[in-house]
């Protein structure tokens, strides 16, 4: 191989560079996020897996039948009655966007438009 | 390239022929769209602007508008129960005003109505009265929407989806009564914190939007918020149009009603006693 003395070293160095992401945050890791649950409320619409994966899916089709189909009857868990709603409905257990919502939304880098109309909770005194 | 005389006229011949079809076609296709829109004139509207069948229910709201003359202080409380409801931003520059239900005066409301100058009475020339969405039976601005972020609900009532808006504001261009208005601006900042509705949405930049009929609170079986605020004065009552037992349609039969700018062919559902 010719110039076997440059190419090398120039291999290593380029292995290196592209991963720095790997090596320079090994073990460091971030905190997983821990959004604050409501502590008088016990159940949710739907069990903790199940709303944690599909709650955005939720929200999207209560809003469509609220908003489009006029089918605005709340829905019925376990005998209690739940409205079709962000505000109305989840809002009122999980009192704290930034607490709840936000923890994980900005762990994940999501950004949901739901506040550019939608009201939060005014936040509570920390 | 070795292209010759002869060849070169094969091309420019095979391509002005399908140039001359090309146009046949198309001509073909416009005159389709002729008979698309003929049709769509006698089912009214695209499939979601279809008019409520006599039997479903059809809301409409008569607006007594002598009373408010008589009293100008009704306006103002159903004005303001509206925009407390539904967190309508208060801009202090006309331009960028939004509306759901504001008070004008005769002229500007009937603009089809012969100008009586100055044979006309003093209270019609001095006084205002309330105007809104008409919620028509056939809505231009449902029609025009490219995404159905307007449409009409069974009931009759002409909804904004503000998930669904995109701002083209064809809509405004579409509705003869201008009841639409665009957020120019970011309206939060505009609506005093006291004044915050928590059970109600703003709305963002970039959105159009106008009176609902408190579409939230009819369809939960109440009253309009409006139509709250001026109690048991009976200055705007709200009913199905539909059911010949209700209290607008007995209004509607004892009291002559004009609808705003009827030769439109949109149906109004808002009827004026004068």
């Amino acid at each position: 191989m010719y110039d076997s003395g440059k190419i090398i070293p120039g291999l290593i160095i380029f292995v290196l560079l592209v991963t720095i992401p790997i090596w320079y945050n090994h073990g460091a890791g971030t905190e997983p996020p821990k959004p604050v649950l409501p502590k008088d409320a016990k159940a949710c619409v739907l069990p903790a897996a199940e709303i944690r994966a599909t709650h955005m899916q939720l929200l999207n089709d209560w809003r469509d039948e609220v908003l489009r189909d006029g089918k605005r009857a709340p829905v019925l868990v376990d005998g209690k009655q739940y409205p079709k709603s962000l505000m109305l409905n989840c809002m009122k257990c999980h009192t704290s966007q930034k607490r709840f919502c936000d923890s994980c939304h900005t762990y994940a880098s999501v950004r949901p438009y739901c506040w550019d109309c939608h009201l939060a909770p005014v936040e509570p005194v920390e | 390239m070795d292209t010759n005389r002869r060849n070169f006229l094969k091309v420019a011949g095979l391509s002005t022929l399908a140039g001359l079809g090309g146009t046949a076609v198309v001509d073909r296709l416009v005159a389709g769209a002729g008979v698309a829109q003929a049709t769509t004139g006698e089912s009214r509207g695209a499939e979601h602007a279809v008019a409520a069948k006599p039997s479903g229910t059809r809301y409409g709201m008569v607006v007594d508008v002598k009373q408010f003359y008589q009293d100008p202080s009704l306006g103002e409380k159903a004005i303001r129960a509206c925009h407390l409801t539904h967190n309508v931003p208060n801009f202090p520059d006309k331009r960028d005003e939004i509306k759901w239900i504001w008070m004008t005066k005769f002229e500007n409301a009937f603009v089809d109505q012969p100008k009586l100058d100055r044979y006309q009475d003093e209270e019609t020339a001095a006084k205002q009265l309330p105007i809104f969405c008409n919620h028509c039976d056939n809505p231009p601005c449902v029609r025009v929407c490219p995404t159905k972020a307007t449409f009409r609900y069974d009931d009759g009532i002409v909804g904004m989806d503000y998930h669904r808006c995109i701002g083209c504001r064809f809509c405004m261009a579409a509705c003869p009564y201008g009841s639409r208005s665009f957020n120019w601006r970011d309206p939060r900042p505009f609506i005093a914190e006291a004044n915050l509705n928590h059970d109600y949405p703003t709305r963002m930049r970039g959105v159009v939007e106008k009176c609902n009929f408190c579409v939230e609170l009819v369809q939960a079986g109440k009253l309009p918020a409006c139509v709250e605020a001026v109690g048991a004065s009976k200055a705007l009552v709200f009913g199905n149009l539909n059911d010949p037992n209700s209290e607008i349609r007995k209004i509607l039969k004892e009291k002559h009603t004009i609808q705003r700018n009827p030769s439109l062919g949109t149906l109004p559902s808002v009827f004026y006693i004068v």
